[in-house]
Formats: C-alpha cells, structure tokens, sequence
C-alpha cells in the first residue's frame, strides 16, 4: 500500500505527540502499533508510528500547484477536447490556417475553463469539509500532561490513546482498550458507515477486560500486530504482544470503527490502530461511479457520423480546389495569390493544404459545446429530480438522490426491472399478525383490524403528506426525540466524511427514529382468549411460586403458552433502551454475572437455583456505574490475568451487595416481594418507555407482540435477561449461551435458566422448515404424546395458512435440559469455543447437536406489509411497458404471496413453477415450458370452443389471452445480428426457486431459461443469493440486450444494483449499502413510478431532441459555408466572419436550446402518470432512432440550402462585399435555427421566450459592437461598420422574414400533418394536456374505470351479453362497456367477444385488472383511425350516458383508451392466437361491418 | 430549501406545521424541496399543439401577407433601368479585342478601345455606373487576407513593414510595398468615360462623378494616409509601388488631394472584396439633372475604354453597367419572385391542410373547443 509510507507534512504541528524510538521491522503483511507514549523525548525518526499516515484528510484532488497540469491532464483523457485542441493547435500552422489563431483558441480554452472552474469549486467545496472535519476536537492522552488533552482530528497519530465520551464521533479507527461499561462494551451506532441504526457492541479486549480501574496509558506497553488498512469493514485481524510474551487475538469486535458514534457508553479508551485515510471507513468511500447512458452511446456514433460526414466534406473542398487550380493550368490569375514565400504551389498540394484548412472551418460540425451543454443540462435535470415534492418523504425527511449526474436519460428507456421484495416492495416493517400456540390458532382479528386502520390512516395521510401537512401520529414520537435531537444535534455535522453531506443528514435524522419501531409495529393489540390464558397461567404460576408448587403441575397449554412468550421474548437479541437517557442501557442488574466460560464456573455456579425479582435492587444504571467507579478508587493495579475474574467478581459482589440480598439470591424459594410497579398501569408506564433495538425487524415485531402480552423484555445483559410478567413480576432468566442466527440453520436459540422451574431450557426460534424437522417425534404411547403429534400438525396447518396469507412464518420450540445433558453439551461447546482452527464449524455443529428434538409450542406469523402504493405502482410500471422481475431471498410460498398482493401475479394467469434438483431435471422443465407455452399460446388453434361455458370453464383455469404484444424496442436496441422475432409476452407466472435458478443460468440453459422466462409476464426468483440477482441482471442484459434497472434496499441486492444499467436503492431501514451502490437512492418504491414515468420520460425526451437538434443546428451552419465553397473556388473562405462563426454556437444559440434541454415538458407529469403508456415512447427510443438523425442531417442541409440561397440570388451580381453578404446569412441562420427550436419546443415559459429574446439581442448587440469597435483590427474581415449599414437595408430585413419562413416551411408542414395525420402517442398526451383540467380529470377518470372504480350508473350496461353470462360485478362490465362504449361496432363485437371468455374474467376480476382490458384494448387498435368518425355517431345517437361529458370529450376518451399506443399494431394481429377465445376476437375484427355474424360465431 | 422560505402562496398552513414536527423548530432544516412554480416545473406555459387546424390559419396569412410583398417587390424592380455592356473583347467583332489579345502587364502604352450602345429607355434619376467582373475570385482565402488594414489606416510603422499577411506582395526591391497585398496589388485599373451621342453626331462627355462611390465610414475612418493628406510624396518616401501598378499611390488622383493615396475611393472600393466571384463594383455617378431632362436620355453612347486590366487569363469577363437604384437597391426581380412563390406554396399548402383538417381532424377541433 503506497500511503503506507505518505508522511504528510501537516503533521509537524503535532505538536505534543510523539512518534520515537527505532525497531524500524516493518514486515510487508502486516502493520505494528505501539503507543506514541513510550517514546516522548526521543527523535520523530524513532517512532515506529510515524510512516503510517495521519489522521488529517485529504479529500481534494488537486493542490494550488498542481491543479492546473492535473486538471487539464484529466480532461483531455475526454477524447473530443483532444479534437478541438488540435484543430485550434492546427490554425497555428501558416499554410492552413483558416483563422486567427488565437481567437480559434478561445472555444477550447472557454469550455476547458469552464470544466476547470467547476473542478475548482467542488475541489474548494472538499477542501472546505476537509478543514471542517480536521478540526474536530477528540481528547488524546498527553504525555507531558499526564491526562487526555483536547486536540484536533487531523493531530491524532497512530498509537495515540484516546478518550471518548458518550456521542462522540470516533475519529479514527480504535481498538478499544477500556471502557466505563461495567460489561466492558462500547456500544456504537454505524449509521453513517452502513445506515444501521441499531446499536452494536464492541468488546474490551479480553486481556485488558479483567481490569477493573481506570486505564492507564502509561502502564501500557503491549504492542499491536495487525493486518494492513483495507476496505473490509467486517474484518479486523491482529494480535496484541504484551511484554510478558503473551499474545491475545483482536477480532473486529475489539475496533471501533471512524465515524461511528459512540453511545450508551459514558468514557471509552483506545489506542489509534488506523487514522485517516487508512481508515476503514475512508477506504470504503468511493468516489461517484461514472456510467455512458444508453442515449449518450447512441449520440457517439452520431458523432462519429458527423466526423464522416466532415471528412467527406473536407475532402470533397480539396479535390475541388485542386480541380479548381487545375483548370488555370500555369497562368495564375491575380486572385489566386502565391505561397508567403513566393512560391507556386501544385494543385495536388494545395488541396492537401485546403483539406486541414477545411477541416478548420467545419470543426463545428463535430459541436464542440455539445458535451457541455449535455453536462449542463443534465445537472439541471439533477436538480428538478432532487426539488421533486412528489419524490420528498416527509416520514424520513428525504429526497430522491442521484448519485450518478450522468444517466439520467436512462430512466425514460428502462425496459426490465428487477425488483428486490423485502424492504423494497414491503415496507420492512413486520408487524405481528397472528400467532398459534400449541395448535390453538389465536386469529387476532382486532390486530387485523388495527393494521386494516393503519392503511386508511395511511392513505389518508397520503393526502396530508402531498399538502406538506404533519402527521398525526408522530407527534408522540417526536415529543420523545425532541431530547435527542439536542444532544445528537453535534453529532450530525461529522457524518459527511463516510459519504454525501446529504446521506449524513440523512443518516442523521433516520437515526431520531429507532429502527423499527413505527407505532404500528409497537401497539399490537392482542387477542382477547390469549390474553387470558396468559393472565391465568401467570396468575397460577404465581401462585405456585408462592406456594412452592413444582411448576410442573401447571396444565401443559397453559404452560405452553407462557413458554411461547418467554420464547419471543429472550430468544433474541433485543437491546432495550431508554428514551429518556437516549441510548443508555437499562440495567436490570441483580448479579454480576459473566456467561459460563468454564466448566468448574459451571458446577460452581449450578448450585440451588436462585430466585430473583425486581424489588430490592433493580438499580438504575448510573446508580451502579456510580457505585462501582467509587469502588474503583483505590485500585489502580493493572490485572490481566482471566483467573482474576471470578475473585474479583466475588469481591465485588461482597462489597457490593447487601447481605439482604446475597441471602436472596442463594435461598430456593423467595416470597414475592412487592414490587414497585407491580400492577398493569405502572408498569405499563415504565415499559411504554423502553425502546427495543433489533438487528432485524422481526425480532422486535415478536418483542413487541409478546410486550402487548404483557411479557416484556426490560433488560437484556449478556449473561442475564429480564423479563416481566403480568403477576410474576420480573424475572431475571440466566443466560448461558446464546446460539446466534445463521443463514444455514436458519434459526437461533439461547440457552436459559428458568428462574422458575430452574431447568435448563433450550428455547429456539426458526423458520418452519428448519424447526419442524427438529420436533421430537412424538412418542404416540401417552396421551402427551398424542396431544404433540396433534399439534405439530395442527401447527403445520396453520403454517401452511399463514403462508397463504403472504405472513412471514416462525416457529418456536423449545427444549428442556437435564444438568447432565447440558454438561455434556457443555463441555463439546466449550471446547468449540477454545479451539483455534475452524472455530465456526465447531460451534456450528455444536450448535447442531443442541438443536435436536425440540418440543413445538407454537408458530407466528408476521406480516411484512407492502409499501403504500406498490401494486399501483407496478400495475402503472407494467402498463409502461415494463417487465417486473422480483428477485427475492425469500422463500417461495412467501414470494408467491406478496408477489400477488402486489399485483405482481395475476390470480387469473397460469403460473410455471420451477422447482428442479439436477441440471436434467433443469433443462427437462425448461423444455417442457417452453413447449407448454407454444403449443398454449401460438398454436392451440386446434380448439375452437363450442361451448362457452366450457370455454369459460377453460379460461378459468389455465387459459389467458395473450396479454401484451408490444416487444420491447429490439428494433431500436440490438441492431446485432441477435435480434430475435418478436416475441409475445403471455399472461404467465413463472416461479422459479434458487436452486433451479443455479443450473438454470447454467451456460447450457441460460437461453432457455430465458425465452421461457421473457414469455412470462412475470418472473418471481425465490431463495436466490445476491450473486443470483446479479447473474440474473447480467444475463437479462447481456442476453437480450435491454435496459435493466435493479432495485433493492439491502446489502444483498448490492451486486445487482451495480450489474443493471441503473441502480436504484431504497433508504429504508435495512441500511446504506444498497444506497452507496446505486445511482439513484429513493425512499420508497412508489416513487419509481413518478420517477420513471415522469422524470424519465421528460429526461430523455428533453435530452433526446437537444442532441438532434445540436447535430441539425451544426450541420446547418457548417454546410453554409459548404455552399459557399462552389463560390469560392473552394479556397476555404468564409462569408461569415470568423468570430459568428467561433462563437455562434457558443454564444448566440446557446441559451434557448438549453432552456428548452431543462424545461421542456412534451407531457405534463398528471398525463405521464396516468398514461404509463407513453413511457414506450422513451424504451423504443422514439425520440432519437438512428433515422432521425440522418433526418435531421437532410432537414439541415435543405434548411441551409435556403439560407444560402435566398441570399445568393438576392445578392447576385450587385456591389457586395464578403462581409456584408455574410452577415445577414448569418442573421438568417440564427433566426432560422431559433424558429426550428421553437417549432420543437412543447412548452413555452417565460425562459423560453426570455432566451431567445436574449439570443437574437446578444447577437446584435455582439455585432453593433465588433462592427464598431475598431477600424482596422479583425483581420482580415475587418467588418467596420458593416451591421450598422445592413440595418438600413430594408432587403436585410426582407431577407430575415423569408428566408426563415421558407426554410422552415417543410418541417412546419410535416409537424401539422403528423399531429394530426399520424399523431404520436406522446402528442395524444399533449392533446390531452390541452383539455380544460376538468374534462381532462373525467376523461382520465373514464380511463380509470377500469381501474375499479364505480361507474357512473348511467353508463351501467343494458347490452345482452349480461344474461348470456355469469353476473358479474356491474363494476367490471360497465368499465368495459364503456370502454368499448364510443364505438358502435364494438357494441356489437364486444358481446360476441366478451361472451365466452371476458364475460367470467372480469366478474372474476372483480377489481382492477389493468391486464383485462389489454386484450381488448388491442383488438380495437386497427379502428383507431375511424373510432372518432365512429365515435361521432354513437355519441350522436346513443343515449349519452354521463351529461356533462360532450361527445368530443367522449370521442378523445375513447380515443386514448383505445388508441395505438403501441405502436406496432401490426403485430398485434399476427400474434394473436388462434385460439377459441381470441378466434372470437379475431374474427370480430374481420367482420366489422357484420356485427351481427361475429356475435353468431362467438355464441 | 429551508421551509421558511416557502412560497407564501402555497398552503403556509401545511408548512409551519411541517417544519414543527420535526423535532426543533428552526434548528432542525426539513429538506423539503420548495413547492414553487419553478422548481416543481410547474410554469405558466403556453403549449402548442400543431396540427392541421392549429396551424392552418398561419399558412393562409403567411400566404395573404407574402403574395402583395412578393408583387410590390416585382414592380419596383421592374421599374428600375438597368443597362449592361460586355467589353471584355472576347469576340473578334468586339472592339476591344486587339487590347484583350495584346495584353501584358507592363505595357506602358495604354489600350484603347470604344464601345457604341444605345439606350432604348431613358434613365431618370441618379445613374449608377459599375464595372462588372466575372469570374474573378476576390472572395479568394488567400486573396482576402492578403491586406493590411493598419497600413491602409495610416499606421507609419505598417507602412514601413506590412503585416505577414501582405507576402508575397509585402516589399518590393527591398521596400515596402504601400499598399501591400494582392488586393491592392490586382487593382482595376480600366477607365472608362461615356459620351453621349446626340443627334447631330457629336460626342458630349458625361460628367462622372467619382467621389462618393465609397463607403462613408471606408472613406473618413477606415482608410487614411499617413500623416495626411498633405504631401503624400513625403509620407509615402521609402515605399515602393504594388508590383502591377504603373504609378505609385500618391497619383492615383493628382488633381484632388480628398481623393488621392489611400482615400483615393475607386481604391477604397476595390478594397472591399466582392461576396461572389461575378460582381459589380460602383465606378462612378452620373448625377441627376437639376432640370427634367432625364440624366442619361435615351439615344446612342460610346463608351471610351482605357484597357489596362486583364481577365482573360482566367476567363474573366468584364462589364459596364448603368443603372438607376429603388429603396430596395439595384434591378433584382429574384426577391419580389420569392416572395411570390414562398406566399402561394403557403396558400395551397393551406388548402391540403384544410382538406386534412376537415377529412383527419375533426375530433381535434372538437376537443380543442372545449364545451
């Protein structure tokens, strides 16, 4: 590692620390710490320390000096300013130069100072948090002092001890030595390196945790071995030598990690192990990632185009001025004037000479300001994303990021996304729904109903939200952390060094709130029956305690259910807080306690079981630490030695404890003592405030259910849980070993002694598969064997309900110990623990061997709710066009489900579940699906249904009509050879589970894994790995050559967000990660709708037109002076003065074309939303087909050739001169070019019309002024006075309305005749945008019917089709009878066609199918021309159902609904299968003048 | 982006609550973006929707507009007299033949030739005389740039040593050329005098005016001589003539200091280097009469040429012109033609629009007039 050795000369002020002494061994792998301390007076060069870098940082790219070497450097790496340098460099050449080489100068130099500048000013900006963080103040152990003085970040070294206080930042990597926390922990929070804002525990370092008195630095002399700086926040590896020999392992538990904050912890010492950039934290900080967006590729090899086009150009002018020259033969004409030096030159030379000469004076073909206005523009883009209201989330306080500036054009072409489901389509707030305690169901229907409440709220609040308005609910909320805020508020400024200030913000305000612990996590409210049965089996266990009844008397449901409390409360590793003392640990502590370590700690400690209970000292937490620091007074010897721990426990406990006390813990039996807030309302209070910190959100859903049980967790310690309970008061349940989850087995569980019973009890948690293995097989003798098997498969069927219900499912179990069971266990686990090699594996098995005929006692189940708005937002998203791929670790039932609540899956549609064990059984299900959906869909024609019940009876079950026939743009996208027939995408589901998904991205398969799955309207990947989704992205991608978006919230969905085209993560509550990664960070998933949709389209389609017309712009100026070169005996020259020409671009038509760039709306953001169709406009790249441009190129050069032209002969034969002939042409160009922008402009504001009144009047006052300012300067145009004359020349203005006027009469004309001729979907959104926003909301609101609205009653249907069918819900047929309803045939055509199969979809639809109406909206696509004509007479003769709907809105309506929004409609009627159903369909359309046969056919 | 900064207009009710709830009022900044116009890209716009019938009636007044300018332009061109003579002598019937065939540029005795033209039309008003050259290419690169602008000012240290841009015609035989470059160097050096031809036969010269064909703003800023206009022999000492000029720069107009060195205005307007490759350039004005006889009555003239310029070498053709000039310049019908033609594409494209419109586009109207 280079920085290793950097020194960087900042830290000579360090001025009281110290790097001395020699032991210069420096091995290669790894990087020894000693303290500073030791080596005060001795020379800097001494201190093994000093190579490594300090803590100052440095962000900045540049320094005074080098910035501008390094900044030029940097930018000619872009290609094209390499271009134009050389060109300005090739005007120095005398032979070809074709203008003053300094001004030809000035573009480069204009643009690279611009890029400059703005390097400068964010470098300055870096700088200036730089400096801000340097500056912090930590406290650093002084030798001189002899205590911890103040002093500045950038000052602390490696090896410094320092002292941090409660919320403090860490500002360097820190392995902690000591800390006040009498469990010898530092709690920190890591929100700003990874967004969790639970807190996590650090250790002391063993050898140091017997030290029970203030550390002292001067006593250390230990030294640090460990691994280099790397970027792995979860590693850290090393030893520590003591001076006795003795070497202790450092795990990452023992470092703190720079700018995490620590809390709970009141003082906490370290010794620096890494500082500055060699933090971990430091290195993980990336710089933003630099993507090419689709739009920018497809430009480049417009531009490439372009320089085609200019070679041809160039070399075209030079075999001209050769031909030119040649005619002359020797005799020189006196206008073609010798070489400087008097020589003749060839012609063949001449023309090579010419050739780079032209090259200069068409450079601005290849646009120079192009790249710049595109940054510029897309910074703007940036910045109305980011000041969208509508992607602001008022809960979390946060706004859309973009984290890459330069894709945002990629959002309006996106065609597959890939969609992660928890916490990106679920809210990752799990809320306990309903639970089943031995194989009684406790349904909770008051919980339902509560959650049911809360989605109203919710919506409501949706409302509330949009108007800026608070929301009610959170007012307790805030109440509560209006204290933290005041003492967080420091804290906030520091976050900026790990990522964005705007993430640390972020971070910052994400952390007021505790991870999940929305109220409707919390309040739960529970079920009455078990309510009661938990009151009675406490108040009888009570009551046992107190008459020293063995415990297992109680009846074994009822002792069930208190277990399966107990269970959800301990059986996790829940960090209760305060919010009072914010972040203070709540101590519960009766003993001082550490796990059991040993096996004589053990026998020592399994004497009679103690009872104990909160009354005599369940002492505050500061009470203790008080106590315990005035115990500490004396001791100031430094013990490092493990067999200390028991006698200084023991001693401590003497001292301590009070004999009352001591009695109590070892007497069998203790009479309740009265606690102090022994009844409901008290405790209740107490507990309202206990905060729950959870590593994942359904271990605080489960404590927070078991709480409203009145089992509350009240304090967690490592060795010690408390816990109370509704009669029993608090009960302090030893811990003796917690077995922490893992992927693999899939449950965890804690080992306990009951304080009650006093057995030693197992009590596990896990999902159903993993735990239901592990039941004990009933032994069916007894009657309790018997009640077992009846529950586990009782249990089972409720699992396989909650399943059903979407629910996240756990079971509990637990497990009763004997002494010599768990002594056995004990001893295999201990020695697990002591073993060096393959410490994992053992504790693993052992963990395995303790897991093992477990006794159910029941399961939960927890329901991840959906995001507001998802299945909204994916029925919009699916309406667009896009394809919705859910990639998910979850398992299948539970993806299925949510993948349904969603609308992800259709219960209509057929669903192709892939589940194989081989890579044969694999490719066999492949084959066999694909073949499936062949012969379904495109060739089944075989059977026509006679027989529409039994056509019904088919649809039902396994028959859908294609869904949607729209392919996405492989024309435009793969011009390759891999371009694939269109393919339909059918009203499928395909499921398919990790493990197929393995062999299924097999090389061998992957195709076909992909033609099946790219059939399907859906694809749910279940149990798959991050490196799934990311091979999945890949292979999408790659394969079929489209544009992938990845979404997700976690750390597993990393690869894949980095894999797809755009990367989008959710900040929610899983942490940053996914965030670091992505490109664009939103709140929540429902954004994406607005942000694609809207944002997208506008984005591209903005971009899109500006690129064209920046190529048409250039081309039309250049060819003018193209033009001129027949006149000119194509020497070169140019009519238009060199400065038009140089700053024409860069100047005069710059302005409007980027106001038009930034605010040009085709579509208004309601119309976009509404109509998720126009999105295809962006997927086909409609706005920008590789046609367009050649287009553009021919409009250009016709538009040139006019303002040639006109001029030309206007001018013909007269008294002009060069210049004066030039100038109105380059009058007429502006004008020209202006006017054609205004004809592509959509939207007029005030800019628009600001900038190009700025334009025209910079161009003029430019030119009064040049033309003014000198008489002989400007050679050699020299343009003295040649505007001022040209404005009393009534021809010049003559010119300047023709000339425009007729070179854009073409475009004007085409652009009529298109809009209405063959109006683009997008210019149907425009005409919609059009309508008075009130017809328009009806309008809209008809188009929503189908999105299960009430019709109007009016419109209800009186057509006959209702009685040939089913009922159906009037809601569903008037939604598609008015849909249907402005075109007469369909009247007819409809019954014919609906009758069979629509007819019992819909009824069964029941709501809001936007599929349903696909079919049908598509099968009326071929009228689209004649609808309105249609639509006229029907309005005209059919009872006009809704009054205040004219027939015109009626007709526009109908228009949209069914108008061709896809595009290729053609395709629409191939692809449609021949089946029963769509025979039907068909053939209505082939019979559309005989309504009357079709409905024959159909019936 | 602080909410205190909101747009008032826009529900301050939401706001104060919003920025309340977040914990400390005041402290604590909401990032919620501004609900203004702008920034929510919710501007006032106008939003034009082309279609036939939106922009039908812009072709029909295009056309309405564009067919009157078109014929007013048509007929005072057409009342503009224009009268154009080839002496270039390419023809053996043309008198100035022999001086085109004998031509060199050193000859010291000059060629001359006349021409005889009728006039059928009388020209009224000033008369304008050009001469006219064809196919000489002063829009040149090389050409163009070959001057210097602060030797034509004036400048006395551009005058001793003309900028680079004057070679190879910057010194001659070890001087400095005034004034340098090909431009000045190619100088038209032809003179032309009209006679007219009354009916007794006799030959009464037409006075031609010679000054005022400049520029003003060439005449009086950007063209000087150094130091004056007094003594130009003086100031012009140490410099020697442009290679093919007979006489040096002090005596292209002896007779009129105003009009002789670099001020001399036929210099000045050969200076200005013509746009195309067939130009005119203004030679003289034949000033109007005071009385109401016509300034050049029609009847027979003669055109004395002094041939000194060659063009034959590049297949040049050379012109005098007589012409009489509207508002809107010289005799050119293309204007008033292309503002016919441009007004009646307009109008009948107008008309398939129309036809467009009422075939494609009714709903269009219809939805267009809202109810």
């Amino acid at each position: 590692m280079a920085r290793e050795t950097a020194e960087e000369p900042g830290s000579a002020e360090t001025a009281k620390v110290k790097r001395q002494r020699k032991e210069k061994t420096k091995e290669n792998k790894t990087r020894t710490v000693h303290a500073n301390i030791l080596y005060e007076k001795a020379k800097g060069e001494e201190n093994p320390n000093r190579l490594y870098a300090d803590n100052k940082i440095k962000t900045t790219k540049y320094t005074l000096l080098s910035f501008l070497p390094k900044n030029l450097f940097e930018q000619f790496h872009r290609f094209a300013n390499v271009y134009f340098v050389f060109i300005a460099l090739l005007n120095f050449v005398p032979v070809v130069k074709a203008f003053q080489p300094e001004l030809a100068l000035a573009p480069v130099v204009f643009i690279l100072s611009v890029t400059a500048i703005k390097d400068l000013w964010e470098d300055y900006r870096r700088h200036r948090s730089d400096k801000e963080i340097n500056h912090m103040d930590c406290l650093v152990y002084g030798r001189v002092e002899r205590r911890y003085v103040e002093q500045y970040w950038k000052d602390v070294r490696v090896g410094d001890f320092i002292r941090l206080r409660c919320n403090e930042i860490l500002p360097a990597d820190v392995l902690l030595l000591s800390s006040s926390d009498p469990d010898r922990l530092a709690h920190i929070e890591t929100a700003t390196l990874d967004g969790e804002t639970n807190l996590k525990q650090r250790q002391v370092l063993r050898c140091f945790y017997d030290l029970d008195c203030d550390f002292d630095p001067m006593k250390y002399r230990s030294t640090i071995e460990c691994e280099k700086p790397n970027n792995d926040l979860n590693r850290f590896r090393g030893y520590i030598i003591h001076r006795n020999g003795r070497r202790d392992a450092l795990y990452k538990e023992n470092l703190l990690l720079r700018g995490c904050t620590i809390r709970n912890t009141e003082e906490a010492v370290g010794i620096v192990i890494y500082a500055g950039h060699e933090t971990k934290a430091m290195l993980n900080n990336n710089g933003p990632r630099y993507k090419r967006s689709k739009l920018e590729r497809q430009m480049n090899v417009d531009v490439f185009w372009c320089v085609i086009i200019l070679l041809v150009m160039c070399l075209f002018t030079a075999v001209g001025h050769g031909l030119w020259m040649f005619q002359y033969g020797d005799k020189r004409p006196v206008f073609d004037v010798l070489s400087p030096e008097g020589t003749d030159l060839s012609p063949i030379m001449s023309a090579t000479y010419l050739f780079l000469t032209m090259i200069i004076v068409f450079q601005v073909l290849i646009p120079i300001s192009l790249f710049v206005s595109i940054e510029i523009v897309k910074i703007c883009q940036v910045y109305f994303i980011h000041q969208d209201m509508d992607l602001y989330d008022e809960e979390t306080d946060s706004h859309l990021q973009c984290r890459a500036l330069n894709i945002t054009e990629d959002l309006g072409q996106m065609q597959y996304i890939f969609s992660d489901k928890t916490g990106t389509l679920t809210e990752n707030k799990m809320v306990f729904r309903r639970c089943t305690v031995a194989g009684v169901e406790y349904s909770h229907d008051a919980n339902a109903k509560r959650l049911a409440m809360y989605q109203e709220v919710d919506s409501e609040e949706e409302e509330c939200t949009s108007h800026g308005g608070t929301l009610p609910r959170r007012d307790s909320v805030s109440s509560q952390q209006s204290a933290r805020v005041v003492l967080r508020s420091h804290s906030t400024k520091s976050h900026r060094r790990t990522g964005s200030r705007a993430e640390a913000k972020r971070a910052s305000i994400l952390s007021k709130h505790t991870a999940f612990s929305s109220p409707m996590e919390k309040d739960i409210t529970p079920d009455p029956q078990l309510l009661d049965k938990v009151n009675e089996c406490s108040s009888q266990m009570d009551f046992m305690r107190f008459h020293s009844q063995p415990m297992s008397t109680l009846p074994s449901e009822l002792s069930d259910v208190i277990d399966f409390f107990i269970a959800l409360t301990i059986c996790n590793t829940v960090v209760v807080s305060s919010p009072n003392q914010p972040r203070q640990k709540v101590r519960v502590r009766f003993e001082l306690k550490s796990p059991v370590k040993t096996i004589e700690d053990f026998i020592k400690r399994f004497t009679p079981s103690r009872l104990t209970s909160s009354g005599s000292n369940n002492s505050s937490s500061s009470s203790l630490i008080t106590s315990r620091s005035s115990n500490r007074g004396g001791c100031s010897s430094f013990l490092s030695s493990p067999s200390a721990d028991s006698t200084l426990t023991k001693l401590d406990e003497e001292q301590r404890g009070p004999p009352g006390s001591l009695e109590q813990a070892f007497s069998p039996v203790q009479p309740p003592p009265p606690p102090p807030c022994y009844d409901g309302k008290a405790s209740s209070l107490e507990e309202g405030e206990l905060r729950y910190e959870a590593e994942s959100p359904d271990e605080a859903a489960l404590v927070y259910a078991a709480r409203a049980y009145k089992c509350s967790l009240v304090g967690r310690l490592p060795d010690q849980v408390t816990v109370e309970l509704p009669h029993l008061g608090k009960l302090s349940f030893e811990l003796l070993h917690t077995l922490g989850f893992d992927s693999t087995r899939k449950r965890m569980s804690v080992v306990v002694r009951h304080p009650l019973t006093d057995q030693i009890t197992v009590y596990t948690k896990g999902a159903d598969s993993a735990i239901m293995d592990l039941i004990k097989p009933p032994d069916t003798g007894n009657s309790k064997g018997k009640r077992q098997k009846k529950i586990v498969s009782r249990t089972q069927n409720y699992l396989n309900l909650y399943a059903a219900d979407g629910l996240r499912t756990l079971c509990i179990a637990k497990k009763i110990l004997s002494k010599e069971q768990y002594a056995c266990w004990l001893q295999h686990h201990l020695q697990a623990e002591t073993a060096i090699q393959g410490r994992e594996e053992l504790l693993f098995e052992s963990a395995l061997r303790l897991e093992t005929n477990l006794q159910l006692l029941g399961a939960t189940g927890i329901e991840d709710r959906l995001q507001d708005g998802v299945p909204e937002t994916i029925e919009s998203l699916r309406k667009a066009g896009l394809q919705i791929w859910v990639l998910t670790g979850d398992k299948q039932e539970t993806a299925v489900n949510v993948a349904y609540a969603c609308k992800l899956l259709d219960p209509e549609e057929e669903i192709l579940t892939l589940n194989a064990d081989s890579q044969e059984a694999c490719a066999l299900l492949l084959e066999e699906s694909l073949h499936y959906i062949q012969v379904k869909f495109l060739c089944s024609s075989s059977s026509p249904s006679a027989d529409p019940a039994t056509s019904a009876q088919a649809f039902h079950t396994d028959y859908a009509p294609p869904f949607e026939l729209y392919h996405p743009s492989h024309s435009s996208s793969s011009s390759s050879s891999s371009y694939a027939p269109p393919f339909t995408v059918h009203r499928l589901g395909l499921v398919i589970d990790g493990r197929t998904l393995a062999y299924a991205l097999d090389k061998s398969l992957e195709e076909k894994f992909l033609l099946v799955a790219r059939s399907c309207r859906a694809v749910l990947c279940c149990r798959s790995t991050p490196l799934q989704k990311s091979m999945v992205v890949k292979l999408v991608r790659n394969k079929l050559k489209v544009m992938t978006l990845a979404i997700g919230d976690g750390a597993n969905d990393v690869s894949m967000i980095q894999v797809a085209d755009v990367g989008v993560g959710i900040s929610g509550q899983e942490g940053m990660q996914a965030v670091m990664a992505s490109d664009f960070a939103l709140p929540r998933f429902s954004y994406l709708q607005k942000l694609l949709l809207v944002h997208g389209h506008w984005c591209y389609s903005r971009l899109a037109n500006m690129i064209l017309f920046f190529f048409y712009k250039n081309a039309m100026f250049v060819a003018l002076i193209f033009w001129y070169q027949f006149y000119c005996g194509f020497s070169g020259s140019a009519m238009i003065d060199q400065w038009y020409l140089i700053f024409f671009n860069l100047m005069f038509s710059a302005f409007p074309q980027l106001i038009t760039g930034t605010l040009d709306k085709d579509v208004s953001a309601e119309t976009l939303q509404q109509l998720p169709q126009l999105y295809m406009n962006g997927q086909n790249s409609e706005e920008y087909k590789p046609y367009m441009f050649w287009m553009n190129m021919m409009d250009a050069f016709y538009q040139s050739l006019v303002c040639f032209f006109i001029p030309y002969f206007a001018y013909a034969d007269s008294d002009v001169d060069l210049f004066t002939w030039g100038t109105p042409i380059t009058t007429l160009a502006l004008f020209t070019i202006l006017v054609h922008l205004g004809i592509e402009t959509k939207t007029w504001t005030w800019m628009n019309w600001l900038s190009i009144t700025f334009s025209i009047s910079l161009f003029f006052t430019v030119a009064l002024c040049y033309n003014a300012s000198c008489p002989t300067c400007y050679s050699p145009s020299n343009p003295y006075w040649t505007v001022q004359r040209l404005l009393q020349d009534p021809l010049f203005y003559l010119l300047c309305v023709l000339t425009p006027l007729a070179a854009l009469l073409p475009r004007y004309f085409y652009r009529a005749c298109q809009g209405t001729l063959f109006p683009s979907p997008v210019q149907v959104g425009r005409r919609l945008d059009k309508l008075p926003a009130e017809t328009r909301r009806n309008i809209l609101s008809l188009g929503r019917v189908k999105v299960g609205s009430p019709p109007p009653p009016a419109l209800s249907p009186k057509t006959p089709f209702l009685s040939v069918n089913k009922p159906s819900p009037p809601g569903c047929n008037t939604s598609k009878e008015q849909r249907s309803f402005p075109s007469p045939r369909s009247h007819t055509h409809k019954q014919g066609q609906s009758s069979p199969a629509q007819g019992p979809t819909d009824s069964d639809k029941g709501l809001s199918d936007p599929y349903t109406s696909a079919p049908s909206d598509i099968d009326t696509l071929p009228y689209t021309k004649d609808a309105p004509k249609l639509s006229g007479e029907k309005s005209k003769d059919s009872a006009c159902p809704d009054q205040t709907l004219e027939a015109s809105e009626l007709s526009l309506s109908s228009w949209i609904t069914s108008t061709p929004l896809l595009t290729q409609t053609d395709s629409v009627q191939i692809n449609l299968p021949p089946d029963g159903h769509s025979a039907c369909v068909t053939y209505s359309r082939s019979t559309e003048d005989r309504p009357e046969r079709s409905l024959h056919t159909a019936l | 982006m602080m909410a205190s900064s909101y747009n008032a207009k826009e529900e301050d009710g939401h706001i104060a609550a919003a920025s309340t709830h977040g914990g400390a009022p005041g402290v604590v900044k909401s990032k919620k973006p501004d609900n203004t116009a702008f920034k929510q890209q919710r501007l006032p716009a106008w939003q034009p929707i082309l279609t036939a019938g939106t922009v039908l009636p812009a072709f029909f007044v295009i056309g309405l507009i564009f067919i009157p300018i078109g014929i007013g332009l048509f007929v005072s061109s057409n009342n503009i007299k224009e009268f154009e003579i080839d002496y270039t002598g390419v023809d053996i019937n043309n008198p100035c033949y022999s001086c085109a065939k004998n031509f060199s540029w050193n000859n010291t005795t000059p060629c001359l030739c006349s021409l005889p033209f009728t006039l059928e039309q009388p020209f009224e008003s000033n008369v304008f005389m050009y001469y006219g050259l064809s196919n000489f290419y002063q829009n040149h690169r090389r050409y163009v740039k070959s001057r210097d602008d602060s030797q034509l000012n004036g400048d006395r240290s551009a005058l001793k040593s003309p900028s680079k841009e004057c070679e190879p015609y910057r010194t001659s035989e070890g001087a400095p050329i005034a004034p340098c470059g090909a431009i000045a160097n190619s100088l038209f050096n032809d003179t032309l005098e009209l006679y007219h031809i009354d009916i007794n036969g006799t030959r009464n010269e037409i006075p031609l005016v010679k000054k005022g064909i400049a520029w003003w703003t060439d005449k009086h800023v950007k063209f000087r001589n150094p130091g004056g206009n007094d003594n130009l022999t003086v100031a012009f000492q140490g410099t020697s003539k442009p290679v093919n000029w007979r006489k040096p720069v002090t005596e292209l107009d002896p007779a009129d200091p105003d009009n002789n060195g670099f001020i001399n205005e036929d210099f000045i307007v050969w200076m200005r280097t013509a746009a195309l490759p067939t130009f005119r350039k203004l030679y003289r004005i034949i000033q109007k009469k005071p009385n109401t006889t016509p300034t050049l009555p029609s009847g027979k003239y003669v055109l004395e040429i002094t041939y000194n310029y060659p063009v034959l070498s590049f297949d040049g053709r050379k012109r005098m012109i007589l012409s009489t000039i509207s508002w809107m310049g010289g005799k050119n019908p293309f204007l008033g033609i292309a503002y016919i033609t441009v007004g009646s594409i307009c109008f009948f494209l107008g008309v398939v629009l129309l036809i467009i419109h009422h075939k494609y586009d009714t709903r269009n109207t219809s939805a267009d007039i809202p109810s």
